[in-house]
């Protein structure tokens, strides 16, 4: 409880700082009154239009890449399982472009999240079909490694074919991620389905618990393991669908956060299950506050920040993990 | 006299004597396209750039349509057997290194700056073809055009801004169709020299009177998504005059009066809204 | 009352059937020793049982919905896993789990803990034990579960003498005191001592079903598994040791 209650505590502390930090430079009494202000000139507009998205879109997806990481990660009983290292980013990606690029999303806003959830969907069953609880992390990451390279191609392809001459240029977005710009209606699109599929996560709990024990074990404990899983890619696709629908793919949270808090919850899954969610909303608002700090005219990407704290973790899981095998 | 047309004189100046004018002229730049298309004689000019057809970057797609287009490949563009190339100075080096040690005489011209520059780069065009009294007339028109469009007003505020955040500051063509027509650059304000990007917290702060986007490609990206975005829809919607910069803009030739023109549009509107 | 009753219960892998028709009723008081070789279909039995996989005939607790299958029957796998670095007392609370909360202040977990001798071990990181700690904490926790009947895959597998004769002892208790066990056993000296009854399965089928002295016989032995045995009844009960392979 106490760690729940300083992992809120520091999500609140960067959701305000998120809203603080701007290449406007405005003061913090004058901003904070302008949040709230009904009506407003330009600085109530900066706050209200473009701060704000950005911090809710920050702590929403952030909340969803760590929730998901850490319940593919008890669900598969392997640390090395993460949305963005085994396709399912990626996949959500090329489904957001193929949305946006045959003008489906632009007909009916919900099918960008829609498609996005239906390629994050397919990437988790392929994923579960290939590297099931019995294929080992071998089979997860090679498995992850051959849809990640496939939806990556696809998407560049889909990308190169269009005929605006700004998408071909926007691959790099797709695969790292940025909340540079986004809106409200970035918020009302993704909002539902990230806190859809947090909350069937949220109900894994238990199940995932005692799958420390064993497929076998769990199922004797009482556990549905067909529904189980179905909740697990629903509230995955769902969570990160809508995430990379709007923000593009952000690797690496989902992998480092439940690392970092797993020896702080005692090591189950169910109580790992909301410390990763705050968590996660911390790493990545922390990150796009960081963006803003060290590179504020360039749209630094979010997934570039990520990726060069998250992969030395995973070299050093992986170190580790060798370690024990051998 | 302006820089471009000093390196282009200059460039002239450096080639032999050639007897007459020009008689198969290949332009593989945009902006060239649509100057040699205005001056050159009839069958003097034979292929322009495929942009020249592209009805987002050119003003002139119908007339372009009656040449062959070329990539501006330096082994397509020979093959074409001109007896002058016209480029712009940014044209691919490569391209333009290769046709001139193939002997081909080659003209290259800087992208205008400002309005002043359009007169400029009409004339060295048409000197280049062999044209210039169809220049000076040309020239006549222009500057008559846009004097029809000067008006002293009090200076309002007006932004240029493109998909990715991009803005065009000082020393540009853009800016100076601004000033011309009593409109204070926010991106130049900003410090933007040239192009840059100027974020869109620091637009909205600077709350300009005018903000002019560009029209949308076909397809959808998300660097055009920041043109769509409600805070600048907002901001816009305050401000009750809507402009969109088009191909008109791009080059420095006689239809930059239709930006003016636009622009000059734009400023009258604010005034009479006040 | 029957705890378990398997009725022609037959699971195929291909076209060969690995468990064959196997009728089988537990009442409480029962300790059952699962015998036979590797590969006599002990394990599948177990899990078709279970209703953990497709299987034809009827069994009752497959019949069951999860959650009531949950508290009616406690289930050790073959598979020591811990998947995570969780507390003894958090694994062993898993037990509860069936029963509303997996609470580690239960005294369920305190009572199975002692009972494996895993007093003082509450707080340890379950894998930092060693195999056969792990074995015991997960048996703690099959206990901790307190069901009615308890089905346990080669429970004795990787435990010290003294842990083997405690867990047999265990269960022989539990079943004394009106549950039911059935465990598959390789060691038949320690299935000889502790089990009230013997089942021996022979390439998926029912060899032979009684108590230990009718089931290990030196022709059922011999056919069944290959080999012949010392047997002696001494004032410590049955001695049962296997010393020659005579095929």
């Amino acid at each position: 409880m106490r760690l729940l209650a300083s992992l809120a505590s520091l999500v609140v502390l960067l959701f305000a700082a998120s809203l603080m930090i701007g290449p406007a430079g405005l003061g913090f009494g004058e901003s904070l009154a302008a949040l709230f202000r009904g009506e407003g000139g330009p600085v109530a507009l900066v706050m209200q239009q473009i701060r704000l998205p950005r911090a809710i879109l920050g702590l929403l997806a952030g909340a969803a890449l760590g929730l998901s990481g850490a319940a593919m990660q008890g669900f598969l009983r392997n640390p090395l399982a993460e949305p963005g290292l085994i396709g399912v980013s990626s996949s959500a990606a090329l489904g957001a472009v193929i949305a946006l690029q045959t003008g489906l999303a632009a007909a009916f806003a919900l099918a960008l999240p829609l498609a996005a959830l239906a390629g994050a969907a397919g990437a988790c069953l392929l994923i579960l079909l290939m590297a099931g609880p019995r294929g080992g992390a071998l089979a997860l990451i090679l498995a992850g490694i051959a849809i990640s390279a496939l939806a990556g191609a696809a998407t560049s392809l889909v990308l190169n074919l269009s005929p605006n001459p700004f998408a071909a240029a926007e691959i790099v977005y797709w695969m790292m991620g940025s909340l540079a710009d986004r809106s409200m209606t970035h918020v009302w699109l993704a909002a539902p389905f990230i806190l859809a599929g947090g909350a069937a996560l949220f109900t894994l709990g238990r199940g995932l618990d005692a799958l420390t024990l064993g497929e076998d074990a769990a199922e004797s404990l009482g556990m549905n393991l067909r529904r189980m899983r179905l909740v697990l890619i629903f509230g995955t696709a769902a969570g990160v669908g809508a995430s990379v629908a709007v923000a593009g793919a952000i690797g690496f949270v989902g992998l480092v956060v439940p690392h970092l808090l797993r020896p702080l919850t005692g090591a189950r899954p169910s109580r790992l299950l909301p410390a990763a969610a705050l968590g996660g909303a911390a790493v990545l608002l922390a990150a796009d506050i960081a963006t803003r700090l060290i590179a504020p005219e360039r749209d630094l990407k979010l997934g570039v920040l990520t990726a060069i704290i998250g992969a030395p973790f995973f070299l050093h899981l992986i170190w580790r993990m060798r370690r024990v095998e051998a | 006299m302006g820089r471009a047309a000093v390196f282009a004189l200059a460039l002239l100046a450096a080639m032999p004597a050639w007897a007459g004018p020009p008689r198969r002229v290949v332009s593989i730049n945009l902006c060239t396209d649509q100057l040699a298309m205005l001056l050159a004689e009839p069958g003097q000019l034979i292929s322009v750039s495929d942009l020249a057809t592209d009805p987002l970057a050119s003003s002139m797609i119908e007339e372009a349509r009656a040449y062959p287009a070329n990539r501006g490949g330096a082994e397509q563009v020979f093959l074409m057997h001109p007896d002058l190339v016209l480029a712009g100075s940014y044209t691919s080096q490569a391209s333009v290194a290769l046709l001139r040690d193939l002997g081909v005489r080659v003209v290259q011209v800087a992208p205008v700056d400002s309005l002043a520059g359009v007169s400029e780069q009409i004339r060295v065009i048409a000197e280049a073809l062999g044209r210039a009294e169809a220049g000076e007339a040309l020239v006549r028109d222009f500057e008559a055009g846009l004097a029809a469009l000067a008006r002293d007003l009090p200076p309002a505020t007006a932004a240029l801004y493109y998909p990715n955040g991009y803005t065009t500051g000082k020393g540009t063509l853009a800016d100076d169709v601004l000033a011309y027509t009593n409109f204070g650059n926010v991106g130049a304000t900003a410090g933007v020299t040239g192009g840059g990007t100027l974020p869109m917290e620091r637009l909205i702060m600077a709350d300009p009177d005018v903000i002019v986007t560009s029209a949308p490609y076909p397809g959808a990206s998300r660097s055009e998504e920041i043109l769509t975005h409600p805070a600048l829809t907002e901001l816009r919607a305050r401000a009750g005059v809507v402009a969109t910069t088009d191909a008109d803009w791009i080059c420095g030739t006689p239809h930059i009066l239709r930006a003016v023109a636009a622009m000059r549009a734009a400023r009258d509107g604010l005034e009479a809204g006040e | 009352m029957t705890l378990l009753s398997l009725d022609n219960l037959t699971v195929r892998r291909g076209a060969s059937a690995v468990v064959d028709g196997v009728g089988l009723k537990v009442a409480p008081g029962e300790f059952v020793g699962l015998i036979g070789p590797n590969g006599a279909g002990k394990t599948t039995l177990l899990r078709a049982a279970l209703g953990f996989i497709p299987h034809e005939g009827a069994s009752n607790l497959a019949a069951l919905s999860p959650a009531a299958r949950a508290r009616a029957v406690a289930f050790l796998p073959q598979g020591r896993d811990i998947a995570w670095p969780v507390s003894v007392a958090d694994l062993v609370a898993l037990g509860r789990a069936p029963w509303g909360a997996a609470d580690p202040g239960h005294p369920a977990v305190a009572g199975a803990l002692s009972r494996m001798g895993l007093d003082g071990f509450h707080d340890r990181i379950a894998t930092e034990l060693s195999g056969g700690e792990q074995t015991r904490v997960l048996i703690a926790r099959l206990l901790a579960q307190e069901t009615p009947l308890i089905l346990a895959d080669e429970p004795g597998a990787g435990l010290d003498p003294e842990a083997q004769i405690r867990a047999m002892q265990v269960f022989a208790d539990l079943a004394a005191s009106g549950r039911a066990v059935v465990a598959s056993i390789h060691d038949l000296g320690l299935a000889a001592r502790h089990c009230t009854r013997l089942v021996m399965l022979e390439r998926g089928r029912l060899a032979a079903d009684g108590p230990p002295r009718e089931v290990l016989t030196d022709a059922l032995l011999a056919r069944v598994f290959g080999i012949r045995a010392f047997h002696a009844e001494t004032a410590d009960g049955p001695v049962f040791q296997p010393v020659a392979v005579i095929r």
